[in-house]
């Protein structure tokens, strides 16, 4: 065994090879066959529930295999058209020369980007969380409250310069969503009510106030529907392109929070004890670290992160509030927070994935007729597959790494 | 400690000093809610009817009339007596009565004041409240057998709402009783999938649940997306009816409640007894518990921890599974997306609430079976509060539950821990 090893490292390695072992031995390897696995089984379950699959089955089942095969790739195929954009589109685009034209033909590309950046924040949200030991499952009420709390300040100041306004409402929406994870930070570090169940509660409890809203003291004056006023122009993020395209500053404004959390994690006292009292309560208790206001910060910095997320997506995308304008943002965060290994340049990468996925989703949708909530099962499956790498190895037959893997614990029910 | 100590003979439940004083200032508050919201703004004249008709019944009892000031008031005294008694004395062990006894003379009075001057069908709210309260018993049950052995389940949401989807299309192309098998099935898989995730790659049973409820409401979603809404002869299973006990059902009152129901009623009051028994009056039990709680203890005297631990999780998954038939086969009779709407993660609650007790699971559910069905009925009275206020009631009470009982409960010592055998 050992003399194997040894003339292995006498040969000279190819270049390839040193690429290979590199990879095995990097952090990296196991996010990506996660995300590799988690799309070949969504793939799969495209091709067994189409048509061409079941209905054949029982007469040849090689055609049904050969047919599923086939519309789990043309849905891909329409999943990444619609997710970066058709290149030959792009050709005709730039050759017609017309300014709409091209934008339109680039306009997939962008459109995915602003998806991404309701993620970014609702996964600084989680990650942030689970640096500091608490399971945020609440990004999606803090974004319904983020959102309703910057529409409010959107619509109702008039007059105010872009420059005031805009910080304003955006900064309101961060306040909305760290008063609701305040509330289950309280009751995690006081009474001991696990905030898995607390913060799912104030996700109903955010939406039925949603509701509410709406239909009265929200609601748009002379309209049937229920959804408030829009927002003053000055209240809107500027965006960098004409119709249709929507990219908008809130992608910039992403990047830079998540340089800030970083900042504030890795490089700050505050960030520090926040870490110790998440990898090891009792050694921060022991070291003199206040553990009740740690869980209570920790919980309403998650909470202004996701409220941002609302802001975001109101302030520069739908312009008002309405009951659907978050299809479940707060829920997908969960896996993509894990998936970037809850450090803000890997929520970063994989908000960028989730993004391109759901936008080019949407066209599946329209076009393939399969429903959106595919992303969730292959979201449900990285998430298996990052949480418990040991599977991910066993499919692949790796090797046991080298270093300990960090671990990833959440307290229990018992409050300590 | 020793693992043959049942949970039921440890010592007296030690209650801190704040927590004592602060429950009772919350209970004396709720005696000054009761005044602030409720009397003030009362006629004196003004009276309450309470209707006790369950429906069905040929026996019919007279409406019960209250003046409804009166009524505050001693409400409101009565609170704040418990409220006095917490603060200078404390309720030792008795806390958790004395926190329901209060809740329950919160929400009394508050149903007296919007019943005020109108009449409030007492027996038809208490129905509702058993059936309401099925599913969440039953998955605080499903809840129970897993971390009893140590093992969270968080997953009980997930579980629900597959098996309810499952339920519902296996029913609709054969019959109810292979749909509730079905069903069943379906919870026991997902229970396996988290056994095998949590037990045997040791991943944090936490974020193992969520993967499965995250799992759950994409496929449940993708599946009725793509052949339940478009194939509505796949979303028809029909309903278990009713059934009425013989005699049972003729008793005045309790009668029509208790014993004229479905299959799910008369299964949950099984499960909350054959558990009891089988928790602690059998050697099954015994084993299960020292699994959960000293699984080392329990491996040195020859039990299987591993094989323990999955049968509990499997065994667990199951009964959510069959909770979840409720929503669709006992209940409304079609599946709709996310329909079970946190009602497992209130089950949990429940579980908490219940202190690991399959009868205490089941008081906890009825509390919050009520808190349901209160937006259903105050619906139909003039009341002044929007409804999506009434609709938050569940969640809400869950939370103060949780605030109110958790330091509390006995929960397993191993819960959550992964077991290494070395």
């Amino acid at each position: 065994m050992s003399d194997t090893k040894t003339e292995a490292r006498d040969a000279k390695p190819s270049a390839i090879g040193v690429f290979f072992d590199e990879l095995r031995g990097s952090s990296l390897l196991i996010p990506i066959l996660a995300i590799v696995s988690g799309l070949l089984l969504g793939g799969l379950i495209v091709a067994v529930s189409s048509k061409d699959f079941y209905e054949v089955w029982s007469t040849s089942p090689l055609q049904a295999i050969g047919n599923g095969l086939k519309a789990a790739w043309e849905s891909y195929v329409t999943l990444f058209a619609g997710a970066f954009g058709n290149p030959s589109k792009m050709a005709a685009a730039f050759q017609s020369g017309d300014a709409l034209i091209i934008r339109r033909a680039f306009n997939p590309f962008f459109e995915s980007l602003v998806k991404s950046v309701p993620y970014m924040f609702a996964g600084l949200a989680v990650a942030l969380g689970f640096r500091a030991g608490v399971f945020n499952i609440g990004v999606e009420g803090q974004i319904f409250m983020g959102g309703i709390f910057s529409v409010w300040v959107g619509y109702t100041f008039k007059g105010l310069p872009p420059i005031i306004h805009i910080p304003f409402a955006f900064l309101a929406g961060a306040l909305g969503g760290a008063l609701w994870g305040f509330i289950p930070g309280l009751l995690k570090a006081k009474t001991g009510g696990h905030e898995v169940i607390n913060t799912i509660m104030m996700n109903y409890i955010a939406y039925r106030l949603t509701d509410w809203l709406l239909r009265e003291p929200m609601k748009r004056p002379g309209s049937t529907n229920p959804i408030s006023p829009i927002i003053e122009d000055s209240a809107k993020l500027p965006q960098f392109f004409q119709d249709p395209i929507r990219f908008h500053l809130g992608f910039f404004i992403a990047l830079a929070v998540a340089v800030l959390v970083y900042w504030f994690l890795f490089k700050t006292t505050w960030g520090f004890n926040l870490r110790t009292v998440g990898a090891n309560p009792r050694a921060a208790r022991y070291a003199g670290m206040n553990i009740v206001t740690g869980t209570i910060m920790a919980m309403s910095l998650s909470g202004a992160l996701a409220g941002m997320a609302g802001a975001n997506e109101l302030l520069g995308v739908n312009h008002n509030l309405s009951q659907s304008f978050s299809p479940g943002y707060g829920f997908d965060s969960i896996a993509l927070a894990l998936l970037g290994r809850t450090h803000p340049v890997g929520v970063i990468l994989s908000s960028l994935l989730f993004g391109f996925l759901r936008n080019g989703a949407v066209r599946m949708q329209a076009s393939a007729g399969i429903p959106i909530d595919i992303i969730s099962v292959m979201q449900a499956f990285i998430l298996a597959f990052i949480a418990a790498p040991a599977i991910v190895r066993t499919i692949y037959r790796l090797k046991e790494p080298k270093k300990a893997e960090a671990e990833l614990r959440v307290r229990g029910w018992g409050g300590s | 400690m020793t693992t043959t100590t049942s949970t039921l003979e440890m010592g007296p439940v030690y209650v801190p000093q704040t927590r004592r004083r602060v429950l009772g200032i919350v209970f004396l508050g709720v005696a000054a809610l009761i005044w602030l919201f409720f009397l003030r703004g009362v006629d004196p004249a003004l009276e309450t009817t309470m209707r006790l008709y369950p429906g069905g019944s040929k026996v019919v009892i007279d409406d019960w009339v209250f003046n409804t000031q009166n009524m505050l008031w001693l409400l409101a005294a009565g609170c704040a007596a418990v409220g006095g008694f917490q603060l200078v004395r404390g309720f030792g062990r008795r806390t958790s009565l004395a926190f329901a006894l209060v809740g329950g003379m919160f929400v009394f009075a508050f149903l007296a004041w919007a019943a005020s001057g109108g009449q409030l069908n007492l027996g038809g709210m208490l129905r509702i409240m058993l059936v309401r309260s099925v599913p969440l018993t039953l998955g605080a049950l499903s809840g129970m057998l897993c971390e009893r052995a140590g093992v969270f389940n968080i997953a009980i949401e997930g579980m629900m709402l597959t098996a309810a989807m499952v339920g519902t299309i296996v029913g609709s192309v054969s019959n109810l009783w292979i749909g509730l098998l079905g069903a069943v099935l379906a919870g026991g898989l997902l229970g396996l999938i988290h056994a095998v995730i949590s037990i045997k790659y040791k991943t944090d049973q936490i974020i193992s649940g969520t993967v499965i409820n995250i799992f759950a409401v994409g496929i449940t979603s993708f599946v009725s997306g793509k052949f339940m809404q478009p194939m509505p002869q796949f979303n028809d299973p029909g309903i278990f009816v009713p059934y009425e006990i013989p005699l049972l059902g003729q008793i005045p009152f309790l009668g029509p409640i208790l014993f004229r129901n479905n299959l799910f009623v008369y299964s949950m009051i099984f499960f909350v007894v054959f558990l009891t028994f089988m928790f602690f009056r059998t050697r099954w039990g015994l084993r299960l518990r020292s699994v959960g709680e000293h699984p080392k203890a329990a491996d040195t005297l020859g039990v299987n921890v591993i094989r323990t631990r999955y049968m509990a999780v499997i065994l667990g998954g199951m009964m959510a599974g069959f909770a979840g038939a409720y929503f669709t086969l006992g209940s409304v009779g079609k599946f709709d997306q996310v329909m079970t709407a946190g009602r497992g993660f209130i089950a949990l609650a429940a579980m908490i609430f219940g202190n690991y007790m399959p009868f205490g699971a089941m008081i906890a559910g009825l509390l919050f079976g009520f808190s349901d069905s209160l937006a259903a009925s105050l619906a139909l009275l003039r009341v002044k509060i929007p409804s999506e206020f009434l609709l938050m009631t569940p969640y809400l009470v869950t939370m103060l539950v949780l605030a109110g009982v958790v330091g509390r409960a006995q929960l397993p010592a191993a819960g959550g821990k992964p077991y290494e055998k070395e």
